[in-house]
């Protein structure tokens, strides 16, 4: 059609988190199927190439209850997502997965019985949580050291991959995997054919995040959607992945994004800000500074003036279920306080002004133009779109912001028929943590034994 | 005595139950269509639900590997999850073992199931007793087989039932962890959920133990149907601790009147609160005006080992027998086909209008899956302890 890049588009079921409105009088359940149903029928119609789920393996808590602020329940994913791709005919399926606290022979079953029933439209978005928090929902509990996540999300991965492969070539499905994480052995049931592995997706930040992704995986989560901070990201990991022996377009960037859109750029800027107070309620932007000062604050009116953060009272988990922060653990907290002390700010306004800028706020045409100008100037590969509002928030997108995305050709007019997850993203079949010719991914925070 | 609707389900494993059972096209039964085409068969000849056959090593010693297909054995659960929003009516029954699996992924995965299905989610329940299985997972290491080269170890196979009732139990107490009116989205508090309608369950065993609650919300079932095949002593008394529905297989030498004698007298033995549980026949079947020549052609190759009994004959014959096990106290049947191919088929167009004519089965519209069965959906258990405190302010 033209040499223009391809914008990737990923759609995302928003999650547990304060960003999802569900005070928003459009907002529908959380949990229906008829809610996933839309927004993957939605997601079809407007040729996106994905559905994105995460993963929860255990309810929030905070400072010790159940967390009541934000929307909650999810299902199973591997569960939703064969459900979708059920009554879909051409979407993909992304699904999140940890490699803690799922064993490789059940989850290789799964993933195969999925590509073989969908034809071949499954990611696994590999997740290494390993805390003993999630760990009590499972039988070998917190067992993982969290220097050696890394290490046994490679091994596992490999693993579920030898499995998928086992019949191959003159295989009969006869495997034998004797590794420090995975000590297996048997003959896997399910032969695949000529499908290729499922797409593989990593979310790394930290370096060794970076690391593990650039040689083990198709598709990298960026956190960062703005320029600037977009192409130096991207321009790191792809250059890992040369560096690895991988040519670097094999390696897709993609940001999580949300957009809010309006007639004018005027309008939807105040949309904009509407959609951020709505999701900073007084309450929730009260947790919100508690997570960050990591202590309890419930004595503390939102309205008014933001306290000095107290060393003294640290409480590292004040909030169980979330990412966990490294390093000096009042950094943010000492910044975040700096600054509203400069600009005289409340807690809430704090808060809203901290908000992450991760969104395009514009016309329809602004917003597509932005789009189509960060893959073309490599900020990234294509955006994961998330809405603020479930299920009906991706509809405006595909009806104003797709068509001027096809119109610039960079987004398809139509699928290719029987397409796999790595066709449409332009992938080769075999996964680069398997992939001849790739340096194995080795974790520099585990010692290797000298002989 | 029959005490509910009499119900008729279809047992699907690969392309047949007879070892001989071939499809025309070896590459289909890997593929969605011909699950999909199958099941829409029988939903709309009104058969109640499919359970859906599996392992957790996808193999078993009788089964081989052309009996599935060219592809091999899919996994139960994902087969059944790619059904449920293809299908309206039909209670969908996944296989899932609980010996090499975790119970917060089974207990979530079937709420997702229940949610898929609008509360036509059910779950087969099997262990897995043979050392091939405990080397296939790191959760089988230090286990001792139950079955190994034909032997029996007793103590391992009663450990590795009553890990089966703690697996079940933890289940269902997950199911419950969210009470119905656990979300209240209230915008004046800025609160989603009522945490003190969400519930740790605290589940510790000797095998396991899970904190809870569920990730998931209350599922339109409340309690996903639990049903397990059993032959013996051990397995009936965990389909009394833990199941609503039991498959049996009465026949010449063990008549249903003893298992059904057997588990009433196991249901007062573990003073079982539930509803009794619903005792259901399995049958092989071979049916239709040819199914004589068809099965003899089918025995000829490879003589089949059926643990549940074998009737071949028209749908007439197979009506009569049916109608004898209803008369005898059978809550239904569940009929495996020896040969999709036409057995499928025949059962959906020949043998049902026929229970439907002679009012051993009604295909009238009954409430998901448990509705089938006549069991309600049970409130949380957590909420009954919330009316208590009501009760007392």
């Amino acid at each position: 059609m033209n040499d223009k890049r391809h914008v990737i588009l990923g759609a995302s079921f928003p999650g547990v988190n304060h960003h999802t409105i569900w005070s928003d009088p459009r907002s529908g359940s959380q949990i229906d199927f008829s809610s996933f149903v839309h927004l993957a029928q939605a997601a079809e119609r407007g040729r996106f190439d994905f559905l994105f789920q995460a993963e929860g393996l255990r309810v929030r808590e905070h400072k010790g209850s159940i967390y009541e602020l934000d929307i909650a329940g999810r299902p199973d994913i591997l569960t939703q997502q064969a459900a979708l791709a059920g009554i879909t005919e051409h979407l993909s399926f992304l699904s999140t997965i940890n490699s803690t606290f799922n064993e490789p022979y059940e989850l290789a079953r799964k993933l195969a019985s999925h590509a073989l029933l969908s034809g071949g439209r499954i990611g696994w978005n590999i997740v290494t949580s390993s805390d003993a928090f999630h760990g009590g929902n499972f039988r070998r509990g917190g067992y993982l050291a969290r220097e050696e996540r890394y290490e046994r999300a490679a091994e596992v991965t490999r693993t579920v991959l030898e499995l998928l492969d086992s019949w191959s070539g003159d295989g009969d499905g006869s495997f034998t995997h004797a590794g420090k994480h995975v000590d297996i052995a048997g003959r896997f049931p399910l032969r695949l054919g000529s499908l290729p592995h499922p797409v593989l997706v990593q979310a790394g930040v930290s370096d060794e995040g970076r690391d593990f992704a650039a040689r083990s995986v198709d598709v990298i989560f960026s956190p960062y959607s703005q320029p600037d901070e977009g192409r130096a990201f991207t321009a790191d990991v792809r250059s890992r992945a040369e560096r690895a022996g991988r040519d670097p377009d094999t390696l897709k960037v993609l940001p999580g994004a949300s957009f809010v859109l309006g007639d004018s750029q005027a309008e939807a800027e105040q949309k904009a800000r509407e959609v951020t107070r709505a999701q900073v309620s007084p309450q929730t932007a009260l947790v919100l500074l508690e997570q960050v000062w990591l202590q309890d604050l419930s004595d503390v009116d939102p309205t008014g003036p933001v306290p000095e953060p107290d060393p003294s009272k640290v409480e590292q988990d004040i909030t169980l279920g979330k990412t966990r922060t490294t390093g000096d653990p009042l950094a943010r907290a000492r910044e975040w306080y700096a600054f509203a002390q400069e600009k005289k700010l409340s807690v809430r306004e704090l808060i809203i002004a901290k908000q992450s800028r991760q969104r395009f706020v514009g016309t329809a045409s602004q917003v597509a133009e932005q789009i189509d100008d960060a893959v073309q100037s490599r900020v990234s590969d294509g955006f994961i779109i998330g809405s603020p509002v479930v299920p009906v928030g991706l509809d405006d997108f595909v009806e104003s912001v797709v068509p001027i995305l096809q119109e610039r050709g960079v987004l398809r007019s139509e699928y290719e028929p029987g397409a796999t997850f790595r066709d449409n993203l332009g992938l080769p079949p075999i996964a680069p943590i398997v992939r001849d010719g790739v340096a194995p991914f080795v974790s520099p925070l585990v010692e290797v034994p000298h002989n | 005595m029959s005490t509910e609707r009499f119900t008729v389900g279809v047992a699907l494993d690969g392309v047949g139950w007879h070892p001989s059972a071939r499809a025309e096209d070896p590459a289909a039964p890997g593929t969605l269509d011909y699950w999909s085409g199958s099941v829409a068969t029988l939903e709309q000849a009104g058969v109640d639900y499919v359970t859906i056959e599996d392992t957790f090593s996808g193999w078993s010693p009788d089964w081989r590997a052309e009996a599935a297909g060219a592809a091999g054995r899919l996994d139960a659960h994902t087969v059944a999850a790619f059904l449920a929003g293809r299908t309206e009516r039909i209670g969908l029954i996944p296989t899932a073992t609980t010996t090499l699996t975790e119970p917060y992924h089974l207990a979530t995965r079937l709420q997702t199931l229940d949610f898929a299905t609008r509360g036509r989610a059910g779950w087969q329940v099997r262990v897995s007793a043979g050392p091939e299985e405990l080397r296939l997972t790191a959760l089988g290491e230090g286990r001792r087989p139950a079955l190994a080269d034909g032997e029996i170890d007793e103590t391992a196979l009663v450990d590795l039932f009553d890990e089966a009732a703690a697996v079940i139990a933890t289940a269902r107490a997950l199911w419950d962890s969210w009470e119905d009116d656990a979300e209240i989205r209230d915008a004046a508090t800025g609160r989603f959920l009522d945490g003190g309608k969400l519930h740790h369950v605290d589940a510790q065993t000797p095998w396991f133990s899970v904190a809870g609650p569920s990730i998931v919300p209350r599922s339109p079932s409340g309690q996903v149907l639990v049903a397990a095949l059993a032959h013996a002593t051990v397995p009936y008394r965990l389909a009394v601790r833990g199941a609503d529905v039991v498959f049996v297989t009465p026949g010449p030498g063990n008549p249903l009147s003893g298992i059904l004698a057997e588990i009433r007298e196991l249901e007062r033995a573990e003073e079982r609160a539930a509803p009794p549980l619903r005792v259901v026949a399995d049958l092989l079947v071979a049916v239709g005006a040819d199914a004589a020549d068809r099965y003899a052609s089918l025995q000829h190759r490879a003589p089949v080992a059926s643990d549940a009994e074998v009737v071949v004959g028209s749908a007439e014959q197979v009506a009569d027998r049916i109608a004898q096990l209803r008369d005898e106290g059978a809550d239904g049947v569940r009929l495996r086909p020896a040969e999709n191919a036409h057995d499928v088929t025949v059962l959906a167009h020949g043998l049902l209008p026929l229970l439907e004519s002679r009012g051993v089965h009604g295909s009238g519209t009954a409430d998901g899956l448990r509705g089938a069965f006549g069991l309600p959906r049970p409130p949380s258990r957590y909420a009954r302890n919330d009316e208590t405190l009501a009760g007392a302010r």
